[in-house]
């Protein structure tokens, strides 16, 4: 579904992306995980082309993302929901017109029909007594789960969370964790999950790749990933006290 | 894509390298400002669905209706201050019934666009600045660009519309309050009657600067809302970038005013 080849970026002398490949299959949960500047972010961002590769290529379902332009882009975007860290929602709209501004906005829709839509989608994220408050007057999770109700309208096949669960209490986060991973099972999209947090990737992600100084340390399932023998993941798991004794969240769900 | 990657640069070796550095950083930013003007114009013919003509309905309200209070008491005072300073010296040759005419002429060619101009520059153009440049570190932009919403169309067109309309009409507004308050400065302070205020204020003033006048304030309004578009769009480095953009935004557009005001007074009148 999106395959990276040999992908290169280099920000103010260093290089983020150091020659990374990996491929994210149709349908999975890929979490990438590492520590902060190791360049999770920007691969995330070289999906949809908010960010361009200095070397190297994006494809996403056959089409070279790098290269793509107008409506190209636009058709390459439209695959694509996107969580951002902060939510991102707009100031000045309340959080059902949030949700309402891609088909608003793009689709010739009938109102009643956006307003069926929206009431459904955020009844999907447990929202649907807040529709009418802006987004300053709801709290960080429910602003997270107002975002992916915005990314998930217009029924993307991909969605993409850079940390979903930053700043959230553990009750929170988990919430946000077992809404990722009923959207997958409901609407059968692929998933990348950029996180720090190795306790949620382990709970949602079917693999899990890590990157360090711009190189992908190890790409494995949950299982595998916990038993890796390399010394970065394995500074990594011992960093959030998950040892392989430890009960999963996983076994827990 | 309005989403710029972030850049780095080492400090320049010399003088001139710095001096190299801002010729083509400024040439760059008048490319991206005449990019974006050209984008929020194709946009244009997007302003009469129901979304852009409540927006542009909204930027009018902000920009016009909010304005209308400092507007009015920059208009007057500068109107009886322009009345007193030529009023005291006509008065010495028994010619101060002639303020008319100069408040009327300097309001309609001059004053009450640029103060116009540097009014919005400074309340809502800084406003633009700080809002686009807020969106941008909020990663509200990009999330706009990723579900294919067009920025410009979006956030930019809306105030371009809003502001060539509402600048002419502020700016005409100006000029009103200005011969008002040049009015009460003559009757009151220079024996100069209501009646004979107004008429030789009439007298004189032609229609071509009402209408020089009110194409300066067209030019103002669009050239201002493009900078502080711009200067928003173009914000790095978090909340610091913003006030940095912000502040940006008002000098660029104090001097495009000054400077814009000179050429078209020279176009029309030399």
């Amino acid at each position: 579904m999106i395959r990276f080849e040999k992908v290169t970026k280099v920000l103010g002398g260093k290089p983020v992306l150091d020659g990374i490949d990996f491929e994210i299959n149709r349908g999975e949960t890929f979490c990438i995980v590492g520590a902060s500047g190791a360049g999770k972010s920007v691969t995330l961002k070289h999906m949809v082309r908010l960010m361009t590769p200095d070397d190297g290529r994006i494809l996403v379902a056959g089409d070279d993302v790098g290269s793509a332009t107008g409506a190209d882009l636009a058709r390459v975007r439209n695959r694509f929901g996107y969580l951002f860290q902060s939510a991102a929602l707009l100031a000045w709209l309340s959080v059902a017109e949030n949700v309402a501004l891609p088909l608003r906005e793009k689709h010739d829709v009938d109102e009643d029909e956006i307003l069926d839509r929206v009431h459904k989608t955020l009844a999907m994220v447990g929202l649907e007594n807040d529709g009418a408050k802006v987004p300053s007057e709801i709290s960080g999770g429910m602003r997270k789960r107002a975002g992916l109700a915005r990314a998930i309208i217009e029924s993307p096949e991909i969605i993409l969370y850079d940390e979903p669960t930053s700043g959230l209490d553990p009750v929170t986060s988990r919430t946000i964790d077992r809404l990722i991973g009923k959207l997958r099972e409901d609407l059968g999209v692929t998933s990348v999950v950029v996180t720090h947090d190795l306790h949620s990737a382990l709970a949602i992600g079917t693999r899990i790749a890590m990157l360090n100084r711009g190189r992908i340390a190890e790409i494995a399932t949950p299982e595998a990933f916990m038993e890796s023998s390399s010394e970065e993941v394995q500074r990594f798991l011992a960093a959030q006290y998950i040892t392989k004794e430890a009960p999963w969240e996983r076994d827990q769900q | 894509m309005v989403t710029r990657e972030p850049e780095y640069f080492p400090p320049a070796e010399n003088f001139v390298a710095q001096l190299g550095r801002h010729v083509i950083f400024f040439c760059r930013a008048v490319g991206q400002g005449g990019l974006l003007f050209l984008q929020a114009v194709l946009a244009m013919r997007f302003a009469l669905t129901k979304r852009a003509r409540q927006e542009i309905i909204v930027q009018m309200f902000v920009s016009g209706i909010k304005s209308l209070g400092v507007i009015t008491v920059v208009a007057l005072f500068t109107g009886m201050i322009l009345a007193l300073q030529t009023g005291i010296e006509l008065s010495k040759f028994n010619q101060e019934v002639n303020i008319g005419t100069a408040v009327m002429v300097s309001m309609l060619r001059e004053m009450g666009p640029f103060m116009t101009g540097l009014i919005l520059a400074a309340c809502v153009g800084s406003a633009m600045a700080a809002q686009l440049g807020t969106m941008v570190v909020s990663e509200e932009i990009a999330a706009l660009e990723i579900m294919s919403i067009d920025p410009v169309r979006f956030l930019v067109m809306p105030r371009l519309v809003a502001m060539s309309i509402m600048t002419p009409l502020l700016a005409f507004y100006t000029c009103i309050i200005g011969v008002i308050g040049g009015g009460i400065v003559g009757a009151s302070q220079l024996g100069v009657s209501w009646v004979s205020y107004i008429d030789n204020a009439t007298r004189f003033a032609g229609a071509k600067d009402l209408y020089v006048g009110l194409f300066k304030a067209l030019l103002f309004g669009v050239v201002i809302t493009i900078l502080s578009c711009h200067e928003g769009f173009a914000t790095t480095q978090g909340a610091v970038g913003v006030g940095y953009a912000t502040r940006k935004a008002v000098l660029v557009s104090f001097l495009h005013v000054l400077i814009l005001g000179y050429f078209v007074t020279r176009l029309f009148y030399v």
